[in-house]
């Protein structure tokens, strides 16, 4: 009998169907993933069987029985604990604390005893956690571990991870598997929600998949491969590589030198970091996450206050120009063309209560001398955003806050390369995308390569970095741990080279 | 589902947020929701007072529009919330919260007050009414500008730095007001320049009010037409609803929220300067009443949309006029007028909840197919 059955639940918000119809099975003591793109429903199933949603239709039994499941104090009562891909921890707890943080336990706190048992709990599985360490000072994979052990020792037998190694280097998350192993071993059942296919194939006894809030099917790991996922998810035939053009006649373009930046807090970001993006080629930054990444692009944007250093661009006649110490307008105003797809989509690239047109005038507003605003351009451009990407969308006068994470980047993509950049800087270009939205983005990247334009991709995927770019710059703790030629780049050195500079003797 | 599989566990309601609604079935809603802040009101009405509801409502409409004279009133009182409320309008927009309204009405009427009483008999009125107007603007804009300044350049606080201003501009009216006394110990200034007139704004043929009224209407349009469609107005949006991206677009942040406030706090001063030239030719310390802030909940009521201002600071006007009324009329006091406007005004604002929420009870399926359905019609996913 399955320990967990989901039966034709139905979840709604507003108008989006986020789960129709859907009955999954969990057996006792597998390891099963939870396959599907961004919005197909994973979480959202997820969060109906750990108590945070409740199903607007359909039934939950547990070890055959019916049960309804209110809250997540109830879905521990049934054993089942979710570890969200936002961490829920309290920064200035120490990690004891955060992990008893709202037990109701017999008599008084007593944290020495509860130390106790985190410490057993984690010699049983392989964690590696000190119990009075703050959470502060923990790196994303330790706390991440912090919130297994909270579910851990709030007994669960079912643990749901949520896309967990989204934030791992590829060495943490052969360490987090390896615990998810132990755990099975030790009879408990763990659901990964991931889109990650070469993770289902290593981690999963069963894989199951949804497609726009549908349930398509399961089967074995064993007995299928990523192709067959793909198509699954996707609902059709989708070619799995990425296309790598050769770099067209590099020169260099933007000439970072000795570049060192502070936070207001006084941290140091980024420690005499020099490098050389060149026209006609991608060049990938690597790194953990807070590496430096965002102050790298935002120092050449124009938007960064910089201790040390400079950053010149190349005119296509040899002539530099030093972007530091101005801002966005009078770097345009050298006749710079830089366009930068930041990292946090609606909070800084759009506006999210605007609509597509206010959206593309963004960066072209200040056109003409009117005092008032020319809408007739931009929308024309958001109508042919939308119809030469394919944005999915009800108008050009939808905000885009209403569009789903792919379409949301395809509107900022396509603004920011409609003004024929020089200079393409994008963060995190693909995140939250599912594989359609994702090979859209490499495509239009690799469109501008060969429009001779300087490409800066900053990426988490080591796997798209390798295939993508032609040279990729790792980063460490804000300096530069090396430069390697995508061609040549073997993914365990790189990943080596995220965690210390230079990566290391032990593997060479 | 059988009902047999349901727990008595299960809540007997959830609450969805809904994605939109048509405005056709918003407005049904808002309806709805005044119709049934009057049965409420009807009912709290007899309750407390044994008086017949209907006679009750019949004098709150009496008080506002029984006569020309009090149409008149209305119109004049409508047009100083309006004015208020449109000045907040900008700023609000931008996520700036001035509560300031208040002193920098105060500051613009105290400005033309004091240019009527200094400058009464220097220069003719047609040159006077500009000069307190420019310096009633002025100092309007300044008094906003000021905590707007400490905004932009260190972050400082602006909801307190605002209502700190409040104060000072009370307090200065107050030294000024015995300086000004008039006569000598009465504690009032009086009326200014009662003999001549000077820098008196002219009435409208014989309708003393109608310039007030029509200057407010034509700044509400300005303003309207500032916000929607001119590229200030495109930078405010911009800035109110993401500073990060003002920046990577390459706006000054800084001088955006400077000169929104200065745009601000001048119509505050305008609004002072018509209740001093205009309407009532004395300046007390409770000139502003309280409005400087009552703008403040129209302006939020209308979801600072100026034209939308225009009907709600009426509103609010009607059912003060109306509450003044019913206190002479019934011998009630003026606080159970404000019971009743509490009551419109809890209902008003709960309608807003009903429309971005949808309350699905137990055992309802009528949600699921609903969302079925516009699933089906073409939804985003």
């Amino acid at each position: 009998m399955a320990a967990v059955s989901m039966r034709n639940i139905t979840k709604i918000f507003g108008t989006i169907v986020a789960n129709d119809d859907v009955s999954l099975d969990i057996h006792k003591g597998e390891i099963l993933s939870l396959l599907g793109e961004n919005g197909s429903g994973k979480t959202t199933l997820m969060n109906m069987l750990s108590g945070i949603y409740f199903p607007d239709a359909g039934q939950i039994y547990i070890d055959g029985k019916p049960v309804t499941i209110a809250s997540p104090r109830e879905a521990y009562e049934y054993g089942i604990g979710m570890i969200h891909q936002h961490f829920k921890l309290v920064d200035v707890f120490t990690a004891a604390e955060n992990i008893v943080l709202g037990l109701e336990e017999e008599g008084r706190l007593d944290l020495t005893r509860a130390g106790e048992r985190i410490r057993k709990i984690c010699d049983t599985y392989g964690f590696d956690v000190d119990p009075k360490q703050k959470i502060y000072n923990m790196s994303v994979s330790q706390k991440q571990t912090v919130e297994i052990v909270k579910v851990l020792y709030r007994g669960a037998d079912i643990l749901i991870l949520d896309e967990p190694t989204a934030v791992l280097t590829p060495q943490e998350t052969e360490k987090l598997f390896a615990v998810l192993r132990n755990m099975k071993k030790d009879g408990k059942t763990v659901v990964i929600i991931t889109h990650k296919l070469h993770e289902v194939e290593e981690i999963s006894d069963r894989v199951a998949v949804l497609r726009k809030g549908r349930y398509i099917g399961e089967m074995k790991t064993s007995e299928t491969n990523a192709q067959e996922m793909t198509n699954m998810m996707v609902g059709r035939e989708v070619a799995l590589n990425i296309e790598r053009p050769d770099p067209v006649d590099p020169k260099p373009r933007i000439i970072v030198d000795n570049l060192t930046v502070r936070s207001s807090d006084n941290v140091l970001k980024l420690d005499e970091v020099s490098f050389t993006a060149n026209a006609g080629e991608i060049l990938g930054i690597a790194g953990i996450s807070g590496c430096g990444q965002k102050e790298l692009l935002e120092a050449i944007a124009g938007l960064q206050s910089v201790e040390n250093g400079s950053i010149r661009y190349v005119h296509d006649n040899g002539e530099e120009e030093e972007l530091l110490g101005r801002d966005p307008l009078q770097i345009a105003g050298l006749g710079v063309s830089l366009s930068f797809v930041p990292e946090d989509r609606l909070g800084m690239g759009l506006v999210g209560s605007m609509d597509l047109t206010d959206n593309m005038m963004l960066r072209s507003f200040r056109r003409g001398k009117s005092v008032f605003t020319d809408r007739k351009t931009p929308r024309k451009l958001a109508e042919k955003v939308v119809d030469e990407l394919e944005v999915n969308t009800p108008g050009v006068s939808t905000p885009v806050r209403r569009l789903s994470g792919g379409n949301v980047q395809k509107v900022l993509v396509g603004r920011e390369i409609a003004s024929s950049p020089t200079v393409l800087l994008s963060a995190y270009a693909v995140r939250g995308l599912d594989i359609n939205s994702s090979y859209t983005i490499y495509d239009l990247l690799n469109q501008q390569k060969k429009n001779r334009v300087a490409v800066v991709y900053v990426g988490e995927d080591l796997d798209v970095l390798l295939e993508l770019c032609d040279r990729i710059l790792v980063l460490c703790g804000g300096r530069v741990s090396g430069i390697v030629e995508g061609k040549k780049a073997d993914k365990n050195k790189v990943g080596m080279m995220m965690t210390r500079l230079g990566g290391g003797d032990d593997d060479e | 589902m059988s009902k047999a599989s349901k727990s008595s566990k299960e809540p007997l309601i959830h609450i969805t947020k809904r994605k939109t609604m048509a405005w056709q079935k918003a407005w049904l809603i808002r309806i709805a929701s005044i119709v049934a802040a009057l049965i409420v009101c009807a009912i709290v009405t007899t309750s407390a007072t044994g008086l017949d509801p209907f006679s009750v409502f019949s004098k709150i409409l009496e008080g506002a529009f029984g006569s020309e004279r009090k149409i008149w009133i209305l119109g004049k009182e409508t047009a100083v919330l309006l004015c208020i409320s449109v000045a907040m309008a900008p700023a609000f927009r931008m996520k700036f919260w001035n509560l300031g309204g208040e002193g920098q009405v105060l500051i613009g009427a105290w400005m033309t007050a004091a240019c009527m009483i200094y400058l009464g008999d220097k220069v003719p009125t047609p040159i006077l009414i500009l000069i307190s107007l420019i310096g009633a603007t002025a100092i309007g804009a300044v008094w906003a500008g000021i905590p707007a300044f400490f905004k932009a350049r260190w972050n400082t606080n602006e909801t307190l730095f605002t209502l700190m201003m409040n104060y000072v501009a009370i307090q200065l009216v107050a030294y000024y007001i015995i300086i000004w006394e008039s006569p000598k110990g009465s504690g009032k200034v009086g009326i200014i320049n009662q003999a001549t007139n000077a820098g008196w704004l002219p009435s409208i043929g014989s309708y003393q009010y109608l310039l007030n009224i029509l200057v407010v209407a034509a700044v509400t349009v300005l303003m309207y037409i500032y916000l929607q469609y001119s590229k200030h107005g495109y930078e405010i949006a911009v800035v109110g609803e993401s500073q990060s991206t003002a920046r990577y677009v390459g706006i000054k942040v800084d001088r955006v929220i400077i000169r929104t406030l200065l745009l601000s706090g001048g119509i505050c001063g305008l609004c002072g300067f018509l209740m001093v030239a205009g309407t009532d030719h004395t300046i007390t310390t409770t000139l502003a009443g309280g409005r400087g802030f009552l703008g403040v909940l129209v302006a939020w009521l209308a979801q600072f949309n100026p034209l939308a201002m225009v009907l709600v600071s009426l509103l609010l006007c009607v059912l003060s006029r109306g509450a003044g009324e019913i206190s002479t009329a019934f011998g009630l006091n003026q606080s159970f007028g404000d019971i009743l406007t509490g009551i419109i005004l809890f209902f008003i604002i709960g309608s807003e909840f009903f429309i971005n929420y949808r309350i699905n009870f137990r055992g309802s399926t009528k949600a699921v197919k609903d969302a079925k359905n516009a699933g089906k019609e073409g939804g985003l996913h």
